[in-house]
């Protein structure tokens, strides 16, 4: 089976400087792969990297498709849903208006109309908070407002950068526990940056280790998790 | 009494203009967080087109309405030409594109049009309505066409996808980005509406203060006055703002100061506002944590 996502040799940086010097991915549809680092080890950018939001050179290949070069919103167009760093909330509106902003490219408005219900049934907290305006929604329930967003996209590829940074641990537990069950229901796939790598390995099938901006380590999760290194330097013990 | 319910009014009028060229203001401020010094110029420009059409013998609503739409167009074109290549360029640069834009329009309508000052047509019956004496049939009218074109514009910002994407892209063009708004043509969508309201501004203002290439100077001032009144980044608020402003103005000209300085009336409330409220009464007052 050829992979949903193919990289290779993937580079990019921000003016002069490089960040990533050079990455491979392959991501298998329906799984949920890693991408493990300590800060500034070029995660992030990574995330950018694919959705065209920084300056690329290498390949991209999204559903056989080269990709790289693109303009974001015309990735996003293909069924790529990016949760980026900092939420990218919409502050001012209000969340309902955020989540119609995710289906903003959908036509099919039946299917669109039947998502917001689906997405007050994974996030309850967001139906009480409908009319809110976005900013003053707490963190967690900003970071569960991003996901549905992307969600409403019905995306083929969901790309999340540390859905966990700055939560609390239920809140954490929660927000893995939807990605899980909707990777398990619509065999949606997932990427996942994270820097709480017990909680990502476990969720995930396939795990990368990255170390300032080149991957250092693959494999499946399981076995990542036995590494040695990673035991010491990401897992703690 | 009459002359004061006159002056109150006609204050309402002129400050409908206000309030639409704020509005103009008011958007592009938004989504490029500059000033677009040359929005009353633009204004003035449509008025000449719409003048041109008149005097070629279009019936006055069709000339109005093709005014507005060669307005549109010429905003898209403007932001898609001129605007563009400084996205990225510092506030200087953009500020000396936009007083660049003011001149070039202004001359241009002087010399297409030459300097003489000309009448405008009003749309509206010469005599009072309903046998009124505090109220022209044009104050009355214009003000019911700044209605018609804020609300249409309320509704067009708050029930349609597009309007809701227009201000998504304000707030958040990266975020827009990744819902896959295509933000480039959202902000030129922005600089055509803005040059919309501002023609209707220029046609409804043009039968007062007469048409001649600088009409909109004075204008663009109050503008400003009121949306910094009402909050740079407000638009509700610049739409206050606007008729406040023009109350305001009447009322101080007519019982203070007479009206040849009511203009200062404008700069008086640009740096009373700055001085005293800088996020102005309805704009958001950014706090920052230490």
């Amino acid at each position: 089976m050829a992979a949903l996502l193919e990289v290779k040799n993937l580079r990019a940086g921000y003016g002069p400087t490089e960040v990533l010097h050079g990455i491979d991915l392959a991501i298998e549809e329906g799984t949920i792969t890693t991408l493990l680092g300590a800060n500034g080890a070029g995660k992030t950018t990574t995330l950018r990297a694919l959705c065209s939001m920084v300056k690329t050179s290498g390949e991209v290949l999204f559903a056989g498709k080269r990709i790289d070069g693109r303009a974001t919103e015309d990735i996003v167009r293909l069924g790529v849903a990016h949760v980026p760093d900092g939420r990218g909330t919409f502050g001012s509106l209000t969340t309902e208006e955020n989540l119609r902003l995710g289906a903003y490219v959908r036509k099919d408005r039946s299917a669109v109309d039947a998502d917001y219900e689906r997405m007050y049934s994974y996030f309850p907290r967001l139906k009480e908070r409908r009319a809110q305006q976005a900013g003053t929604l707490s963190g967690g329930e900003q970071q569960m407002l991003a996901l549905a967003r992307a969600l409403m996209l019905r995306p083929r590829l969901l790309l999340m950068d540390e859905p966990s940074f700055g939560l609390a641990p239920l809140v954490v537990k929660e927000i893995f526990q939807i990605m899980k069950e909707i990777n398990a229901r619509e065999k949606m796939t997932i990427l996942l940056v994270e820097q709480n790598a017990a909680m990502a390995l476990e969720l995930a099938g396939h795990a990368y280790l990255m170390e300032t901006g080149t991957l250092v380590l693959s494999g499946p999760a399981a076995q990542v998790k036995l590494d040695e290194a990673v035991r010491r330097s990401y897992l703690g013990y | 009494m009459e002359t004061f319910l006159h002056q109150l009014v006609a204050g309402f009028a002129t400050g409908g203009i206000y309030a639409s060229v704020a509005l103009a203001l008011v958007m592009i401020y938004q989504a490029t967080h500059n000033i677009n010094f040359a929005q009353g110029e633009l204004a003035m420009f449509a008025t000449y087109i719409c003048w041109s059409l008149i005097n070629a013998g279009v019936p006055y609503w069709v000339a109005f309405f093709s005014t507005i739409g060669i307005s549109f167009c010429l905003g898209v074109l403007i932001e898609r030409i001129v605007i563009r290549p400084v996205e990225r360029a510092p506030v200087l640069t953009v500020v000396v594109v936009f007083l660049g834009l003011l001149f070039i329009l202004n001359s241009m309508a002087g010399w297409i049009f030459t300097y003489t000052i000309k009448s405008f047509p009003s749309p509206f019956p010469k005599q009072s309505p309903f046998g009124w004496t505090f109220i022209s049939s044009h104050e009355l009218g214009a003000v019911g066409v700044t209605l018609v074109v804020l609300s249409l514009l309320y509704c067009f910002f708050r029930f349609t996808p597009l309007g809701l994407a227009m201000r998504a892209a304000a707030q958040n063009p990266d975020s827009s980005r990744l819902v896959g708004i295509r933000v480039g043509w959202m902000l030129a969508l922005g600089w055509g509406l803005a040059a919309a309201i501002g023609s209707t501004a220029g046609m409804m203002v043009a039968p007062i203060v007469f048409l001649d290439p600088n009409m909109m100077s004075g204008i663009l001032l109050y503008a400003f006055a009121a949306a910094l009144v009402g909050g740079i980044d407000s638009p509700g608020g610049a739409v206050l703002g606007g008729f406040l402003v023009g109350i305001l103005e009447n009322i101080v000209g007519a019982y203070l100061i007479g009206t040849e300085l009511k203009l200062t009336v404008a700069l008086v409330l640009i740096i009373g506002v700055l001085v005293v409220r800088p996020a102005g009464l309805f704009g958001k007052v950014i706090v920052t944590r230490v």
